[in-house]
């Protein structure tokens, strides 16, 4: 082929970079592997990780949920996983579809009018509604209920500070709720999540009134949607939420799925890309890119998110999940997660020297306080095989010796019956 | 189309859930009055097997790298191993919660290290975070960096960032988040940083310059170190875009090219599939001034061990909720164990081959208005086809060819563009067969031109109308009028 285009060498083809930088390069010195080779190797890494072998009581925003099988079948054809951002539409029906899908299924979820077709994650989505609103409100004033997930906080703070936000803590009451009531005025908008870093479900009844006209930005868990009436009801501006639960694994914290929902009338905000119902030349019914405000061939910095490439994939899976288990199911694993939290919370409520943190309600997670040490009680579920978060997260939000725990679909009673077995009570 | 939502419930237990083995709760005793929800999403109750074929059908109206020759210039579709695909699927590492004991995630933490580490040697820079989770989500980090790098310094009067007209699109969208402006840098006739242009910018404002190299027609900037180091000595960082990274990788290195702040696109140059348009990862290296701003958590390595480093004031905090896309990191590790050093030169050495092979063919049949040596990709102009066919109008007609049509109409310097990246995993018979392709449209331009205009007529739908989606916006599924209802 270098004869093909008059090449005399490799070497010519890498005449324009300079010599100098040719010549200091340095290999890494590592071998090519065979793919057995590989295999093992990433084997080896994987069975390090002592974490996937034992029962997990691990919540704050990312869960030991259940996959159907079907998802991963879907998911691993190659027409999806190998495809790019559907710029060519008409070969991109499959990935269009689904996204389109995917918003309807997130409109239906949160109440809400109109959804993109992902995020990167949860606490990205929130940091980009939180500069959708500003853009909207621009009082470069936000107030953040206390009891949001201190990882959604973080890269809030991060995004909030480049924009030149000011953020505004909220606090939160004996229940675990935000008190909104006592939320500052002359801002952009107001960010709470529910179920909140406790586990407790927010009450947002009367709280759209009270902001006047500053956006209500509401932090959901998507399954939990199940059951609880979506933010939509209660008057939200913007929805967004952590979409792991819908379907992905917990892969250490990513790839995950950022949900951004919103009103019609922020269409044009509205970060992200989103697929649209056309017909094409025949008049057929066809789906394709819609509202592309910020893609390539638009121009650029006026752009309102540099959003591109995001969860495709990761919203494809929760596209399938949803499908899998239909309203029906998705109703009846909500209850599961429910019962079961209950279940567990109630029987260790019941032991000497423990309580409840909050008395608010909650869906699958609640903070237990014991009497004695966080970290010894956590180190006997831990000799039990479970796995419980320290209480160093929940310090951070002003809450002490506090351990969280989630209760998820896939804990049975026998698990929960050695959990608190562990602690002391009877099998 | 049909969609979910046209399919008839089933009445039916979903079958995935077991029964309830503690006593069920009813929602309203335990939550309290209106916290429950008063009406049932509407999704509808279908058998595993509806599901399974409703997506099985979806699916083969897509086109993906496995189906031919993905020529999506700026966006590297190569093939990608399918050993990365599975050993991300391990449960070892599919099934770890980000909040597990660092004690209890010893081969996750550890692998995030070596890839670092892996990163780091390839950047020729002085350290790496995996936080970001998209190419565009590491030039916002990038930028993020920038921004506190010049506030740690006192200098916060920088606050413009130059930008060559040949940048990728995301670029000064990633810039304008992170608050700075943006000036555009011309290119000169040779598709490259015009140095006069440049230096006449040059002031203490200046932040610094975002790079993509090679740029966005897949040319080298020959002059990359008078650019670095005019930026340099103007006190501005140089910011490069990696996203090309294909067409050096295992050759040269961004740091002994004068870059600060470079970014990886994993999913490009170290596999990972795109997955409909990700997740990707966007790791992103820097040079030593800029260490500390790096976000948290870092991931240390101890005499026993590896662990989560919150402990570094000056960074800029975190960008993602854990430490970034790590099932996409666990495939670009086994990909670089796969290709070692030999295999890494081996990508840019066929990628840029495929590419010049392709561009010497092609500029006989559409203009080339950039002719020079080329890096991964080239840019063709439709500019000029014969009888009003337009550069969209030969990318449909490819459809109807089977093949995936190249970027049309980016990058903007070039009218009618047509960016084509061949990668280096297709072989010489695909790029033949791709450009007799190219060449046939073209003589049917000339002949036929109504099979271009009508193109596509052998794709699951015909042309789609986007003007109209953008208009007249139906984002989810009108429930009250059904399938059939047209927007």
């Amino acid at each position: 082929m270098l004869g093909a285009i008059g090449r005399a060498s490799v070497d010519e083809l890498f005449s324009d970079i300079p010599h100098d930088v040719l010549t200091a390069y340095r290999p890494l010195g590592l071998e090519a592997h065979s793919e057995l080779e590989v295999l093992d190797e990433l084997t080896r890494y994987a069975e390090t990780n002592e974490a996937a072998k034992r029962v997990s009581l691990l919540g704050g925003g990312i869960y030991d949920h259940y996959v159907p099988r079907l998802v991963g079948h879907i998911l691993g054809r190659s027409e999806f996983y190998t495809a790019y951002t559907p710029y060519q539409p008409e070969i991109s029906q499959g990935t269009l579809t689904a996204m389109f899908e995917f918003q309807t299924l997130i409109c239906e979820l949160t109440g809400m009018e109109i959804a993109n077709a992902s995020m990167y994650d949860g606490a990205t989505a929130l940091a980009e509604a939180v500069l959708m609103a500003d853009r909207i409100r621009k009082r470069h004033r936000v107030a953040v209920a206390g009891s949001l997930l201190p990882q959604f906080r973080r890269v809030l703070d991060t995004y909030a500070w480049a924009a030149g936000i000011e953020l505004l803590d909220v606090p939160f009451g004996s229940s675990g709720r935000c008190a909104w009531d006592r939320a500052p005025s002359d801002v952009s908008a107001l960010v709470i999540q529910s179920p909140n870093a406790f586990g407790v479900i927010e009450s947002l009844d009367g709280l759209k009134k009270r902001l006047g006209d500053a956006l209500l930005i509401v932090a959901t868990y998507p399954l939990a949607l199940g059951l609880l009436a979506p933010p939509g009801a209660f008057g939200a501006d913007i929805v967004i939420g952590e979409g792991q639960s819908l379907g992905l694994p917990m892969g250490f914290g990513g790839p995950l799925l950022g949900i951004f929902a919103t009103r019609m009338e922020f269409l044009r905000q509205l970060p992200g890309r989103v697929a649209g119902r056309t017909v094409d030349a025949d008049g057929k019914v066809g789906y394709t890119m819609a509202a592309q405000t910020r893609e390539q061939h638009i121009r650029r910095e006026r752009a309102t998110s540099n959003i591109c490439t995001n969860s495709a994939l990761c919203a494809l899976a929760a596209t399938v999940y949803l499908a899998s288990i239909g309203a029906d199911g998705l109703r009846h694993v909500a209850e599961l997660n429910l019962a079961k939290a209950h279940y567990l919370a109630d029987q260790l409520a019941r032991l000497k020297g423990f309580q409840l943190a909050f008395d608010g309600p909650f869906f699958n997670e609640f903070v237990l306080r014991p009497t004695e040490a966080a970290g010894v009680v956590r180190r006997r579920l831990a000799d039990a095989g479970f796995l419980v978060e320290d209480s160093a997260e929940l310090e951070k939000l002003g809450v002490k010796n506090g351990l969280r725990i989630a209760v998820t679909e896939r804990r049975s009673k026998a698990e929960l019956d050695c959990a608190v077995a562990a602690l002391g009570g009877k099998r | 189309m049909r969609t979910l939502f046209d399919h008839v419930s089933r009445d039916a237990a979903d079958g995935v859930f077991p029964v309830c083995d503690v006593p069920s709760r009813k929602a309203d005793d335990v939550l309290g009055a209106g916290v429950a929800r008063a009406r049932a999403p509407r999704i509808p109750n279908l058998s595993e097997g509806d599901v399974a074929r409703h997506y099985t059908r979806l699916s083969k109206l897509n086109y993906g790298v496995d189906d031919g020759i993905y020529p999506l210039g700026s966006c590297t579709m190569k093939y990608n191993p399918k050993l990365n695909e599975d050993v991300a699927r391990l449960p070892g590492f599919a099934n770890v919660h980000p909040r597990a004991d660092e004690a209890l995630a010893q081969g996750s933490l550890g692998l995030l290290y070596d890839l670092s580490e892996f990163l780091r040697e390839i950047s020729g820079l002085a350290a790496v975070t995996l936080q970001p989770v998209a190419g565009a989500h590491g030039e916002l980090a990038g930028m993020f960096l920038l921004k506190r790098h010049f506030e740690e310094r006192g200098e916060p009067g920088r606050t413009r960032v130059l930008l060559p007209d040949s940048a990728h699109g995301t670029n000064p969208a990633s810039a304008a988040v992170a608050g700075f402006s943006v000036s555009e840098i011309r290119s000169n006739d040779r598709g490259t940083v015009d140095l006069d242009v440049l230096r006449a910018e040059l002031d203490s404002t200046v932040a610094g310059i975002m790079l993509t190299v090679p740029n966005t027609l897949g040319i080298f900037e020959e002059n990359i170190l008078e650019v670095t180091r005019a930026v340099h000595d103007a006190g501005g960082l140089c910011y490069f875009d990696g996203a090309n990274l294909n067409s050096f990788v295992g050759r040269a290195r961004p740091g002994d090219m004068g870059a600060d702040i470079f970014h990886f696109n994993l999913h490009k140059t170290l596999s990972t599939p795109h997955g409909g348009g990700g997740p990707g990862a966007g790791a992103v290296a820097v040079s030593q001034p800029l260490v500390d701003y790096l976000p948290v958590p870092w991931i240390g390595k101890t005499g026993s061990g590896y662990r989560l480093d919150w402990d570094h004031p000056k960074s800029i905090g975190s960008i993602h909720a854990f430490y970034g896309n790590f099932l996409v990191a666990v495939r670009a590790y086994a990909y670089l164990l796969e290709l070692g050093d030999s295999g890494l030169r081996a990508v840019s050495e066929n990628a840029v081959l495929n590419a010049n092979y392709l561009q010497e063919r092609l500029k006989a049949t559409y203009p080339l208005p950039y002719d020079r040596l080329c890096k991964h990709e080239f840019v063709l102009s439709g500019e000029g086809l014969p009888n009003g066919v337009s550069t969209l109008d030969v990318a449909k007609r490819l459809i109807d060819y089977g093949v995936h049509p190249p970027t049309v109409y980016f990058p903007l310097i070039v009218h009618e563009a047509l960016m084509i990246e061949p990668t280096e995993t297709e072989g010489r018979e695909t790029l033949d067969r791709f450009a007799e392709i190219m060449e046939a449209i073209a003589r049917e331009a000339r002949e036929h031109p109504e099979l271009l205009h009508d193109a596509p007529v052998n794709a699951p739908v015909r042309r789609l109308d986007q003007t109209y989606a953008a208009r007249h916006p139906v984002l989810s599924y009108p429930f009250d009028e059904g399938e059939s209802a047209a927007p």
